[in-house]
């Protein structure tokens, strides 16, 4: 087991490498160059033209030793093996906009990301798990229809449209102020506020952040938990367990249950990257100083390291929560073994 | 050939009964009709005019203009319709351009003269989703093509030829599982300029891996059968046994996410200018108006109206997409 482990994450490290050699190459790739973006200040080439030719040359000079300094003047695959050799060391450079380097604004954002993400994925499969098993169990009866029907309509609504109602209709503008407009702590929070005051400051601030970011992961969950369900109910070993006088809890809980997991752990490998991509708009609405904000505040001021930064480090979640869902499998599924024939 | 009839026929019987997924291809189709005709429908143009005693069919003629076929009268030309004093005229039943700036009309609540209010530069609303039904909907089919053309030939080589290839493709496959796509999208969309063709090659060229995996598995299966030997054995070229011999069967499943991934597009699209990137900053689509939402908050209709057109479109299909795949689905029959 633990070899098979080891083994995983070593191969983490080429498709890693690939990854991030697409990403880095795309980026490069694309038109638009960092350094005019930052000299013009979003003026450009239209702001520029009104420059005498001794103030342009100035400009030049300024953009070439700038260039010079983030190595931006060499060939791309010598940057690329810089950054490369950077990482090593977890050094992911200094970000373009103010020179701070980039592990520091990594390590304050990713805890707030990884803790949004967790949390939403347990509250996904606690709640999506049981809805499931009661829909199959009852399956078209009133519960299972309407079940299915809101399950539906949550799964196609766009987390950015749930997330903008929520804003406007319960966040004090004109309407209801149920819940804060954005941030993680009231603005008045202070570290001497009693635990219980201070968690449940924090807590009211996650709690529509939370829900819009899950909900959609929760109904597609759930009805995949109930289809699951459904193909093994039908399954002839059922029929036997049944004959054989076993108690119907017994079949659905022991027999049918155990078999219907399995799916359901293996489709966490697209429900953390859509939690991962989906962090990046529900952390822009409602403005949480996670990862996904830094990326899209990087993005938007073309912060070329940050960017690069915040995609590795999400290319990298990813992968290990694929990993973690290919090990949890074996926990739920022990004929599946990823050890040798021989073992 | 009748066969193939045969199976076709069947599965739209499956799928007619269905009702919500005809609902839904009600729907998808009543939204195609609007983007055709979004001219029509939403324009500060009227569409027959009597003017200084003189006959003009202004959206007509503006069509033919920019095809380059007849130019514009000179009477109709730079004027404002709206001010304009005609005769006779008969216009559109939205009678504003989703880009017609009134900044005497800003942020105005829905009322007989904005049916759906107006945004913070005074434009039409409902004009706007008419029209910004076009983009969305040509980005969602082009985009998919793309992601069409790149899944099944990667897909079909990679499940037909087996073997290092197969291995080499799949490995491309994991490749880009791995990778945050929504990120990845925005970071190459916020360095291009913003273009919606940049943005449907874009969304395109990540979209390919579900399809592509489900192509390479029915390759995989079809393969070896009977009647794929039979053609090898008697000397077809491999490329016609790959199209005209495995592909026709393999569409089926390809089919569904084909639909679904329509949808997906359009979630993906309406995310990106809701972000404010991707699209040019002029032009009106349902994630633009959705953002504007964001700093207006009591301006409910900003928010309301937008996300439920898509909502509604990608209701449609996923209905069609998921009837479709119960009427494929020959266990069910």
């Amino acid at each position: 087991m633990w070899t098979y482990v080891l083994q995983r994450l070593l191969l983490l490290i080429p498709t890693l490498l690939g990854i991030t050699f697409i990403a880095f190459a795309l980026i490069h790739l694309a038109p638009g160059d960092p350094a005019e973006l930052r000299a013009g200040g979003g003026l450009g080439a239209a702001g520029a033209e009104g420059l005498s030719t001794e103030k342009q040359s100035a400009v030049d000079e300024a953009l070439k030793a700038w260039r010079a300094q983030y190595g931006l003047d060499k060939p791309f695959h010598i940057q690329y093996g810089y950054w490369l050799r950077n990482l090593v060391t977890l050094e992911f450079g200094d970000s373009f906009k103010d020179n701070q380097p980039v592990w520091h604004k990594i390590r304050e954002r990713l805890p707030v990301t990884v803790q949004l993400n967790i949390i939403s994925t347990v509250l996904i499969y606690l709640g999506a798990v049981p809805l499931g098993i009661y829909s199959a169990t009852h399956s078209y009866s009133f519960g299972d229809q309407v079940s299915t029907f809101v399950a539906f309509a949550l799964y196609a609504l766009p987390s950015y449209w749930i997330g903008t109602l929520a804003i406007v209709f319960l966040c004090g503008g004109d309407y209801f102020y149920l819940f804060p407009p954005g941030g993680l702590t009231s603005v008045d929070a202070s570290p001497n506020w009693p635990l219980g005051k201070r968690l449940l400051d924090y807590s009211w601030h996650l709690c529509l952040p939370v829900i819009v970011l899950s909900y959609s992961g929760f109904a597609g969950l759930s009805r995949f938990m109930r289809s699951s369900m459904l193909e093994n109910l039908r399954q002839d070993f059922v029929q036997t367990a049944r004959a054989k006088g076993l108690a119907e809890r017994l079949v659905i809980y022991k027999h049918v249950l155990r078999n219907s997991l399995i799916p359901v752990v293996t489709i966490m490998t697209s429900i953390i990257p859509g939690l991962i991509s989906g962090s990046i708009i529900i952390e822009t609405i409602f403005s949480i100083p996670g990862l996904g904000q830094l990326g899209y505040e990087a993005v938007l001021a073309r912060d070329y390291p940050v960017i690069m930064a915040v995609f590795t480090i999400s290319s990298l979640l990813t992968l290990l929560s694929i990993l973690l869902s290919d090990l949890l499998l074996t926990v739920v599924d022990p004929r599946i073994t990823f050890s040798g024939r021989s073992a | 050939m009748d066969n193939a009839q045969n199976y076709w026929s069947r599965v739209w019987q499956h799928f007619k009964r269905n009702i919500l997924a005809v609902a839904g291809l009600w729907v998808s189709g009543g939204l195609l009709l609007i983007a055709l005709f979004a001219d029509i429908l939403a324009n500060d143009k009227p569409y027959y005019m009597i003017y200084q005693g003189k006959m003009f069919f202004p959206i007509l003629q503006s069509y033919l203009d920019s095809l380059g076929i007849a130019p514009l009268p000179d009477e109709l030309r730079l004027v404002d319709f709206a001010t304009l004093s005609a005769e006779r005229a008969i216009y559109p039943p939205i009678r504003y351009r989703p880009n017609r700036v009134d900044l005497l009309d800003p942020l105005a609540e829905p009322s007989g003269d904005h049916w759906l209010g107006t945004d913070k530069l005074g434009r039409d609303v409902l004009a706007g989703l008419i029209h910004g039904s076009r983009i969305s909907l040509s980005i969602g089919f082009v985009s998919i093509g793309i992601a069409v053309l790149i899944g099944v030939v990667l897909g079909a080589t990679a499940g037909y030829f087996g073997g290092w290839i197969d291995l080499v493709i799949s490995r491309i496959f994991e490749l880009m599982l791995g990778i945050p796509t929504f990120f990845l999208i925005l970071t190459i969309a916020a360095t291009l300029r913003p273009n919606i063709f940049y943005t449907m090659l874009i969304i395109g060229l990540t979209g390919w891996v579900g399809i592509a995996r489900l192509t390479r598995n029915e390759f995989l299966k079809v393969r070896n059968l009977d009647y794929v030997t039979a053609a090898v054995s008697l000397g077809v070229p491999t490329p016609r046994i790959l199209v005209r011999h495995i592909l026709p069967n393999a569409l089926a499943p390809v089919l569904v996410s084909v639909v679904l991934g329509i949808a997906a597009a359009i979630l993906t699209e309406s995310g990106l200018s809701f972000l404010g990137i991707g699209v040019p900053a002029d032009l009106v689509t349902w994630g633009s108006i959705l953002n504007e939402a964001r700093s207006n908050t009591f301006a409910w209709w900003l928010a309301v109206f937008p996300g439920a057109a898509i909502f509604l479109a990608v209701v449609a299909y996923y209905l069609v997409g998921e009837g479709l795949r119960d009427a494929l689905d020959p266990r069910l029959q």
